[in-house]
């Protein structure tokens, strides 16, 4: 079976007035119908950069990024994105924010404001409909931006750190949401994350990325039963998980520090 | 908290307070030196005279209708050159090199008194209202080409990013995303524009002795109507202060309520 995605030698060097940065070493991935992977690594290990180069926002870039099969350049209509900076349209009320694709495909706005409503409770914001992001909190525009990609119905879903603005038990129930709709559309999923639980919790496999530039370090194959939830967390198998990953996570983040370091006080 | 508010209020009075008063200041030594005979009230009358004068432009010398005529045209050149502005600060935004070959000529010409292209006009459409728009026109051209621009340069790139990967066409682009993620700073533009087409259209009809206020004014020096003159000008600055402090409010309004 062909996979949904394939990541085939993509790698990535930005050139800018003082030279290259090379932020990404040559990656290879293969992502099946409707699998769920997590990618967590240190910062600045270009995360965003992958994310960005398979959803077509960055054009220049070594190797190949195959949907179906098929080589694409530029974005493709099938993948959805969630951005890791606040993205909501201060202009639009939440509901208008969230109807956006769909007004963008011509749906009848009696349709696409039903479907929006929907997408809206989902994320636990009915009520907030016609208020402007510039009256909610970060959290709540956050799932609006959440809220917003579901409703284009892509069928390979990419999310830089969604959560990263909410607090924690938002986060938890937030996930859980995603998860149940990923389960039900069968939806291939790439998630961004700096937190080892999460991942360990959503996803099939996480990949493991080292220190700038960003290569794979490990595959960890996560082996839970599904359908699951964030119940899941107190089990002796998943604290294994979780300490395992950190394990490798934590040379690879303290090189990070370490940098900054250096930077602030050399 | 509400004490502190409250003595920081004794304090400091509002802004609109202390502009009034620094106003009544400066009339009050106006009038003092006017009395005294320190300046000659042919040539600046005290304020008095010139506040009594007011009632006479309102019933015998048109102000009223002066006053309609010179803003409606000019909104009507602040309405042509916004359509005009809009797509010449799109363009600059949209091709580079043009952006960075004539941003700054625009710049330039906002500072220059282009008031004085005023008989170019007149060849071309005569003493008439035409070219009194035309140079409002001009007038208001630069504050919307250079807001335009910058409101388009600056959206943030991760909105763009958004219409990009739901596949919007580039038509779609910018009227969903682009156009009114800029349309604040276009409005501060519009805003701009509009009084410097107000200081154009009174000017030229100054000059060319034709419609409106600055008619008005210029009839009223050559009768030797002097408090007259005075109190037109002061109308036309009053006038152009409020519409300042008006739309500014207006504006504020509109950014608050998104
Ligand atoms: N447009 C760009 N021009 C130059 N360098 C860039 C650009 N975008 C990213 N980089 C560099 O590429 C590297 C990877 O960046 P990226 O944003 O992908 O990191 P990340 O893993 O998403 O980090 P974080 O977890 O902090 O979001 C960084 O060192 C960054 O400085
Ligand atoms: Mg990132």
């Amino acid at each position: 079976m062909t996979p949904v995605l394939r990541i085939k030698d993509v790698a990535k060097t930005f050139w800018t007035p003082n030279g290259g940065v090379r932020a990404l070493e040559p990656i290879s991935l293969d992502i099946r119908q409707g699998e769920f992977i997590s990618i967590i690594g240190p910062s600045g290990c270009g995360k965003s950069t992958l994310m960005n180069i398979v959803g077509g926002l960055i054009e220049e870039y070594e190797g190949e990024v195959l949907v179906d099969g098929a080589a694409v350049r530029g974005c493709h209509k099938e993948i959805g994105m969630v951005f890791q900076e606040e993205s909501t349209f201060p202009w639009r009320t939440a509901i208008d924010n969230v109807a956006f694709p769909l007004e963008a495909a011509g749906v009848p706005r009696h349709e696409r404001l039903k479907r929006a409503r929907e997408l809206l409770k989902l994320v636990g914001l009915d009520g907030f409909e016609q208020r402007f992001p510039s009256e909610l909190s970060g959290g709540m525009r956050q799932r609006i931006a959440i809220a917003r990609t579901l409703a284009f119905q892509p069928r390979i879903l990419l999310m830089d750190e969604p959560f990263a603005a909410l607090d924690e038990q938002t986060r938890l129930l937030l996930g859980d949401k995603v998860l149940q709709i990923q389960q039900e559309l069968n939806q291939t999923t790439m998630l961004i994350t700096h937190n080892i639980a999460e991942a360990v919790q959503l996803s099939d496999r996480v990949l493991i990325m080292t220190f700038r530039p960003g290569r794979i370090l490990r595959v960890v194959e996560i082996d839970l039963p599904r359908p699951r939830s964030s119940k899941l967390m107190g089990g002796e198998k998943f604290g294994q998980y979780v300490a395992a990953i950190w394990e490798d996570l934590r040379d690879e983040a303290s090189k990070g520090l370490q940098e900054m370091e250096g930077a602030r006080t050399g | 908290m509400s004490t502190i508010t409250h003595t920081g209020a004794l304090r400091r009075p509002p802004p609109i307070v202390t502009r009034f008063l620094v106003l009544a200041a400066l009339f009050a030594v106006w009038e003092a030196a006017s009395r005294a005979g320190y300046v000659s009230a042919f040539i600046l009358p005290p304020p008095s005279a010139i506040f009594q004068s007011f009632e006479m432009l309102f019933v015998h010398e048109g102000l009223v209708a002066a006053f309609l005529r010179t803003f409606a045209e000019a909104f009507a050149a602040a309405g042509i050159g916004s359509l005009i502005g809009v797509a010449v600060g799109y363009t600059l935004h949209r091709v580079k090199i043009a952006g960075r070959a004539f941003t700054g000529w625009v710049a330039a010409s906002a500072s220059a008194p282009l008031v004085l292209l005023y008989p170019l006009f007149l060849v071309i459409f005569g003493r008439n209202s035409a070219t009194i728009v035309a140079m409002g026109v001009v007038g208001c051209m630069p504050p919307i080409i250079l807001k335009t621009k910058e409101g388009l340069d600056n959206v943030r790139p991760v909105l763009l990013n958004i219409g990009r990967s739901f596949g919007l066409t580039p038509w779609k682009q910018f009227w969903m995303i682009q156009f009114p993620a800029a349309l604040p700073t276009i409005f501060n533009g519009v805003r701009i524009g509009l009084l410097f087409a107000i200081i154009n259209v009174v000017g030229v009809e100054y000059l060319i002795v034709f419609g409106g206020l600055g008619q008005l004014i210029s009839d009223l020096g050559d009768r030797f109507e002097i408090p007259g003159m005075y109190a037109g000008i002061l109308f036309v600055i009053l006038v152009s202060v409020c519409f300042f402090f008006i739309t500014e409010k207006i504006e504020t309004w509109l950014l608050s309520s998104k």
